[in-house]
């Protein structure tokens, strides 16, 4: 398989939110707003591309029973890492999205790539998948995002669409991110056939 | 090069370096943002002083820093900005509010929060000038500072009612301060309302 084909079989085939429904938490905790979707699809892409090239580098090195273990410590160094960059320099998205960052250790995506892929192949197309995953990843929680406060709020990205009296409310909600999920996912099913 | 065998030895020594190495770097990046992260900090609080007591971003603005108990009192000519922390839903709510010396709400700002993005993190605009919960011009000794599910004069967010007490609850905290410290007898206006309050 050649690494271009690796990175589309994240966005589509292999789509981590609509397709193989991995990182929950995250995709419904954090899509209240498109910006905050992009926002931490973006945070998330930038960890596994580090993580999947690291892990691919120093795969023979480690043992196999310790290698949960060696992962979540490359992992967890990483967005540990990215928290106090971003807080250095770009205070402004750190400040909305904060609360979410440390989350990224625990998402499953990030784990499962690096056990399923960046394990048995080389560091380059360890990079594509990174870059593949991670923009399906981002795709999936813009559009989740839009749709939820276009619903929500009838804004997207902060531009008003329409106004804030049609908004339903339900949608920037916890259960909202469930419904309009199901929805997606069978949207995206449908298209898919 | 062949895979390591996972004997005890091996798993030891590759988790310590492991560590090791993910423990250097985190220090060494800890060492090289601290210095910006405490610029940050530092900068958006002159920016937020000067925010909420109505001045010019721009312009130089003097005043005295003084910590009394929970709170931070930044003194001026225009009035006392204060630092005051709640609970919010999601942890600890940091306001910066700007009294003048009547105790009207000049202005305020969120200096830290952990509330839900897109419902309580709205705090930040809700109540501006202008906005639907608006609290400046308003005086917490004439204007009940809770929201009006629970018999109060300010609009809560909408959907973040325990948001809207917290913040609501550190701007009345702030102005009882204030005035236990301009009137040291306790006959302010603050202590008469705290009945009111008490819920």
């Amino acid at each position: 398989m050649n690494n271009f084909r690796i990175i589309l079989n994240g966005i589509i085939k292999e789509n981590p939110t609509f397709v193989l429904l991995l990182g929950m938490c995250p995709t419904l905790g954090t899509t209240s707003s498109a910006i905050n979707g992009m926002s931490m699809g973006l945070a998330t892409m930038f960890v596994l591309i580090l993580s999947n090239l690291i892990i691919s580098l120093i795969k023979n090195l480690i043992p196999d029973m310790v290698r949960i273990p060696s992962y979540i410590v490359v992992i967890a160094s990483l967005v540990t890492i990215l928290q106090m960059v971003m807080q250095a320099y770009v205070p402004d998205i750190y400040a909305t999205l904060g609360l979410f960052i440390p989350l990224i250790v625990v998402n499953c995506i990030i784990l499962g790539r690096a056990e399923a892929f960046a394990a048995k192949n080389n560091p380059l197309a360890s990079i594509c998948d990174g870059i593949g995953i991670g923009i399906g990843f981002t795709l999936a929680l813009t559009l989740l995002g839009a749709v939820r406060e276009f619903l929500g709020t009838g804004a997207v990205f902060g531009f008003t669409l329409q106004g804030e009296s049609y908004g339903m409310l339900l949608f920037v909600l916890a259960p909202g991110a469930f419904i309009a999920l199901g929805y997606l996912i069978a949207a995206v099913n449908k298209i898919k056939k | 090069m062949k895979k390591l065998k996972s004997s005890l030895i091996n798993m030891v020594v590759v988790l310590t370096l492991i560590t090791i190495v993910a423990g250097a770097a985190l220090a060494y990046v800890n060492y090289a943002t601290s210095a910006q992260i405490e610029k940050i900090k530092a900068e958006n609080l002159a920016k937020g002083i000067k925010q909420v007591m109505g001045v010019d971003l721009n312009a130089d603005f003097q005043y005295t820093t003084e910590e009394v108990g929970d709170y931070t009192f930044y003194r001026s000519d225009l009035g006392t900005a204060i630092q005051s922390t709640t609970n919010g839903f999601g942890g600890a709510l940091k306001v910066l509010v700007g009294f003048d010396k009547e105790g009207t709400v000049l202005g305020y700002t969120i200096l830290e929060h952990s509330e839900t993005p897109g419902l309580g993190a709205k705090a930040s605009e809700w109540f501006q000038k202008g906005q639907k919960g608006d609290i400046t011009g308003k005086n917490p000794g004439t204007v009940n500072f809770t929201v009006s599910k629970d018999g109060g004069d300010i609009d809560a967010i909408t959907a973040s009612t325990i948001t809207s007490r917290a913040f609501l609850l550190a701007v009345q905290n702030a102005y009882e301060e204030l005035n236990k410290q301009q009137q040291p007898d306790g006959t302010s206006a603050a202590t008469q309302q705290e009945g009111e309050h008490d819920r």
